[in-house]
This record gives structure tokens, C-alpha cells and sequence, in this order.
């Protein structure tokens, strides 16, 4: 135990910051023009919950869902495995928190209120803003994490959403949680100030779990 | 083999003792600029005493740029005179990376491979086999037990197939100081050709008993971390190289930390790694040349504490 306890974060990563972001660069490479698509579907899902919040879940759902899905097989078992073994298991946590999203978005039942609104939306826009993050810490443009592209901000995305989940808002959000904490805490061991992101992300997005206020009643479309 | 681990144990001594200008090579004499050669005990095989690590710098996955990159390294470090490269499947891609290099090059044989069993299933061999495939030689030879996991199946294993011919040499590996009583009792309770530790002027812990240990026994001695994942070399980058390092021809931080290892008897190999040429020929280059004596050594020792 007390070997497993000696080890630094450092010493779990295997490979070089430069590594890390060119295989980001590759990514975006091999799957352009696709984020075109993906950057839509984001702008979209704000305006669809505002609009029609009643109806947001189950398509907001559905989303997430295709995004979770494409990221374990695109992200991190077509290239992220290529460097890191333990990609291979993150593809299957990916796939298994798609799958209940997916599960989620067919067995919707239309809520009576949604909490936390404000806090998702913040949580959202970090998310949203996160190719902006990327260039501030020096990254290329080539090599930006883009929500619903790759695991970082498509883990906080989520976590706006399961805020505001009427049902099940733990399950969604511990696997978003989780990544959060190994995507800040990989980022934190290359000694990127990027790492806060995921991380405050996370922190953020507890608290709007364990906030216990009265959720804001629905009024749109009634 | 009584009278020459005696011999081994006194020659270490002697080499260690005071009155020593300049340590001549115990094993090797030098000859014109050739790297300075330690000799395997359990074969009378000479092996430069500069060798290659790859932990993350050859873990560049398909990136071809950077295969590119890591094979012109790898050409450089034989080209100079290098043979061991050492490697592990926790590498990620960099057993596949050294493999397609040493494809590469004009006499492939003239590499040590050096590598790990890592896994914690009890029979490694497929895992063994698969490395050999990536390293795309006919034999491995080196496989040494990974930070001694699952050591109790995997030695058992390594020494039937170096018995069958399948493998060269059999060893252990630990690093950072970890699981230095389990590395002493197993040189203790096996013939064992090479052992693999952390050593560097910061981290000394194993001078008191792996290194006179693993000399006794006649393990060969690989060292790993020599600049502290670049630790030390950064640290002391902020302080003007020592005047005395002249005396040993040495031009950089790199060189003295270098030589301050390799000078030390029981020390068969160090692996410092590297993704630049210009490093890997700096690295070279610290294989050649005079070493430090003991008083030179305890100067290094005491610049580098002081950092």
C-alpha cells in the first residue's frame, strides 16, 4: 500500500504534453468538417431549453447521448488509445454514460419544473467557452477541446444538463463528475492552467446537485 | 565463482577507496573516443555503459512526424556507439515506435533489447511474445519483472525461457527507491543477470547495500531516472557548471550527472531518455573520456545536494 501511495500524479501519465495536444490536432484532422455539426447542435440545445424547456429534456437527452457515444469511439478509442492504454476502459464509461442518456431521453416524462436553470446555463456556457480556455493556455488552434467533440467540455455540458434532470440528476452525473476529475487532474499533471476547467467544473456542478432550493416553476407553453 | 565474486567485491572496494586519480574502467579499457563498456558478469558480453530509455518520449501513438522524430534518435544513439534500448508494455506505443526504427537501421543486431513484463496475470509469456513481435527481432535480450509485479509467477517463467534459449538474461526492476528489501532478498535468493534501480548524486540510498550487493552477486546493473524525469538537470541548469567538470571533459549539466553514475563500479548501464538527437549525442558523449574518482564523485554528490 505503501508503494501505490509514493506515486505522483506525474508518474501515471505516459506520455509528453506535446504528445497530448497533437493527438488532439490529429483528432480534429481526421473527423473535420464534422465539428461544424457538433458546434450546431450546441448552439442549438440553450435555445431548445429555453424555448421549450417541457419538451428540452428528451431531445437535450438525446444529444448528450450521440455526443457521449461519439466521443468513446471517435476520441478515445480511435486516438487517445493510440498513447494511453487506459483509453480503451475510458471508451466503455463513455459508451455506458451514452447508452443512459439514450435510456433517458426515451423514457421521458415531461417534467413540472426544472431546478437549477441559471446554474446550467452557466455550467453550459463554460463548457461552450471551452475552445476559448484552450487558446488562452496556449494551445494551437488545431488542437481545441470543443464540446461534443471531446471528453472535457462535453463532461461539464452534461453536468449542465443533469442539474436540471427531474429525474435520476445523481446518475447522470457521476460519470461527468468523474471525467472531470481525471480529465483536470491529467491536465493538472502536464502543468496546464487548463486544468481548472474540468475541475471548477466539477466543483460547480456538485453544489448544484446538493443545492436545496425549490425548483423554478415551469411556465412556458402552459 | 567463489574467488570471482571475491574478486568483485575487492575490486569494488579498491575502485571506491581513496588515493584513486582517475578510475580506469573495471571491466574495459578504453580505447581513442569509443563509449566506455561494463561487462555483463553472467556472459563476459560488453555492453557501452550509455543506453537509451523510452518512458514517454517514444509514446508517440501513429503520429508519424514524431515516429519519425523518435527513429532519428534511435539512429543516432547506435550510430554513436549505443546498443540497449529498454522499453515496457506500459510504454504505451513505444515498444512499436523502437520496433519499426530498429526496422530501420542498417545491422538491427546491433541493439540490446531490453524489456518488461508487466502484467498481473500469472503467465506472461504472451505478453513477452507480443513484445518481441513489436520490438520485430527474432529474440528479446532482456525481460526483466516490471517494478517486480507479479514476480512470483513471472521469474519462475523468465528462467525457463532463458534456459530454453528463448530469452538472453532474466531481471528485476523497481525505481524510485521503492522495494528496495524485496529487491535485496531476491538478488539474495536468485542468479539474477540484471537488476534495474534508480540511481543519480540525489538519490544514493542504494550505494549501502543494492550496488555492493548486486557487484557480489554478479548482476548487472541498469540504472533508471537519471536526471529525475529532467528534475535535476532543470534545477541545476540555474547554476553555472562547477569548474572541476573540466576535468573530466565535461561540457554540461547532463555530462556530470552522467558520469557521476557510470563512474561508479557496480553500474553496468544507465537509460536516460530523450526525444532530441542533439541530446542523445550529449548523453554519448558522457560514456567517454575520463571519469570521476571517488573525490571528484563526492564533489558531483555535493554540488547536485546543494541545488
Amino acid at each position: 500500500m505503501d508503494d501505490w501511495l509514493s506515486y505522483r500524479l506525474s508518474d501515471l501519465i505516459l506520455f509528453s504534453p506535446q504528445t497530448y495536444y497533437r493527438m488532439f490536432a490529429q483528432y480534429h484532422a481526421r473527423i473535420f468538417p464534422l465539428q461544424v455539426i457538433f458546434l450546431a447542435s450546441a448552439i442549438a440545445l440553450p435555445i431548445i431549453m429555453r424555448r421549450s424547456p417541457e419538451r428540452a429534456e428528451r431531445v437535450v437527452a438525446a444529444v448528450l447521448a450521440a455526443w457521449w457515444l461519439w466521443v468513446a469511439i471517435a476520441f478515445h478509442l480511435a486516438r487517445y488509445s493510440t498513447i494511453n492504454w487506459a483509453a480503451r476502459s475510458f471508451a466503455l464509461v463513455f459508451a455506458a454514460q451514452g447508452l443512459l442518456l439514450a435510456w433517458f431521453a426515451l423514457t421521458h416524462r415531461r417534467p413540472r419544473s426544472m431546478p437549477n436553470q441559471l446554474g446550467a446555463f452557466g455550467l453550459f456556457g463554460v463548457a461552450a467557452l471551452a475552445p476559448a480556455g484552450s487558446l488562452l493556455a496556449g494551445r494551437e488552434l488545431t488542437q481545441l477541446e470543443l464540446i461534443g467533440v471531446t471528453p472535457d467540455p462535453t463532461a461539464i455540458a452534461t453536468l449542465a444538463f443533469a442539474v436540471t434532470a427531474t429525474r435520476f440528476r445523481l446518475a447522470l452525473a457521476i460519470i461527468p463528475l468523474v471525467w472531470c476529475a481525471i480529465g483536470g487532474a491529467t491536465l493538472w499533471a502536464l502543468d496546464s492552467v487548463e486544468a481548472w476547467i474540468p475541475l471548477l467544473g466539477a466543483i460547480a456542478g456538485l453544489g448544484l446537485l446538493l443545492r436545496r432550493r425549490r425548483p423554478a416553476r415551469l411556465t412556458a407553453g402552459r | 565463482m567463489t574467488d570471482d565474486l571475491m574478486g568483485r567485491r575487492e575490486l569494488l572496494r579498491l575502485t571506491l577507496g581513496a588515493g584513486f586519480m582517475r578510475v580506469a574502467t573495471p571491466f574495459l579499457p578504453q580505447t581513442g573516443s569509443s563509449i566506455v563498456a561494463r561487462v555483463i558478469h553472467s556472459s563476459q558480453e560488453s555492453i557501452p555503459v550509455i543506453g537509451l530509455g523510452s518512458w514517454i518520449t517514444f509514446n508517440v501513438g501513429d503520429d508519424r512526424a514524431a515516429r519519425a522524430a523518435c527513429a532519428q534518435v534511435i539512429r543516432a544513439f547506435v550510430d554513436g556507439g549505443g546498443r540497449m534500448i529498454d522499453s515496457s508494455p506500459m510504454y504505451g506505443s513505444s515498444q512499436a515506435v523502437i520496433g519499426d526504427a530498429i526496422a530501420s537501421l542498417p545491422d538491427p543486431r546491433r541493439v540490446f533489447s531490453a524489456d518488461k513484463v508487466w502484467t498481473s496475470r500469472a503467465d506472461g509469456r504472451s505478453q513477452i511474445e507480443e513484445t518481441r513481435r513489436l520490438w520485430r527481432v527474432a529474440k528479446l535480450d532482456l525481460v526483466q519483472v516490471h517494478n517486480l509485479l507479479g514476480w512470483e509467477d513471472h521469474l519462475p517463467v523468465l528462467l525457463e525461457m532463458k534456459r530454453a534459449g528463448r530469452i538472453r538474461y532474466v531481471g528485476i526492476t523497481t525505481s524510485e527507491g521503492r522495494r528496495h528489501a524485496d529487491i535485496e532478498r531476491l538478488l539474495r535468493q536468485h542468479q539474477l543477470d540484471f537488476v534495474q534501480l534508480t540511481y543519480n548524486a540525489a538519490d544514493r540510498e542504494v550505494e549501502s547495500r543494492l550496488l555492493p550487493l548486486a557487484a557480489d552477486r554478479g548482476t548487472a546493473v541498469i540504472v533508471n531516472r537519471p536526471f529525475r524525469q529532467g528534475a535535476l538537470v532543470n534545477a541545476a541548469a540555474r547554476q553555472p557548471l562547477p569548474s572541476f567538470a573540466r576535468e573530466i571533459d565535461c561540457t554540461t549539466w547532463a555530462q556530470l550527472l552522467l558520469k557521476f553514475i557510470v563512474s561508479h563500479p557496480a553500474v553496468t548501464c544507465v537509460i536516460p531518455a530523450t526525444s532530441s538527437v542533439a541530446h542523445v549525442r550529449e548523453n554519448l558523449a558522457s560514456g567517454r573520456g575520463p571519469m570521476p574518482d571517488e573525490r571528484l564523485r563526492q564533489r558531483i554528490a555535493a554540488v547536485v545536494q546543494s541545488l
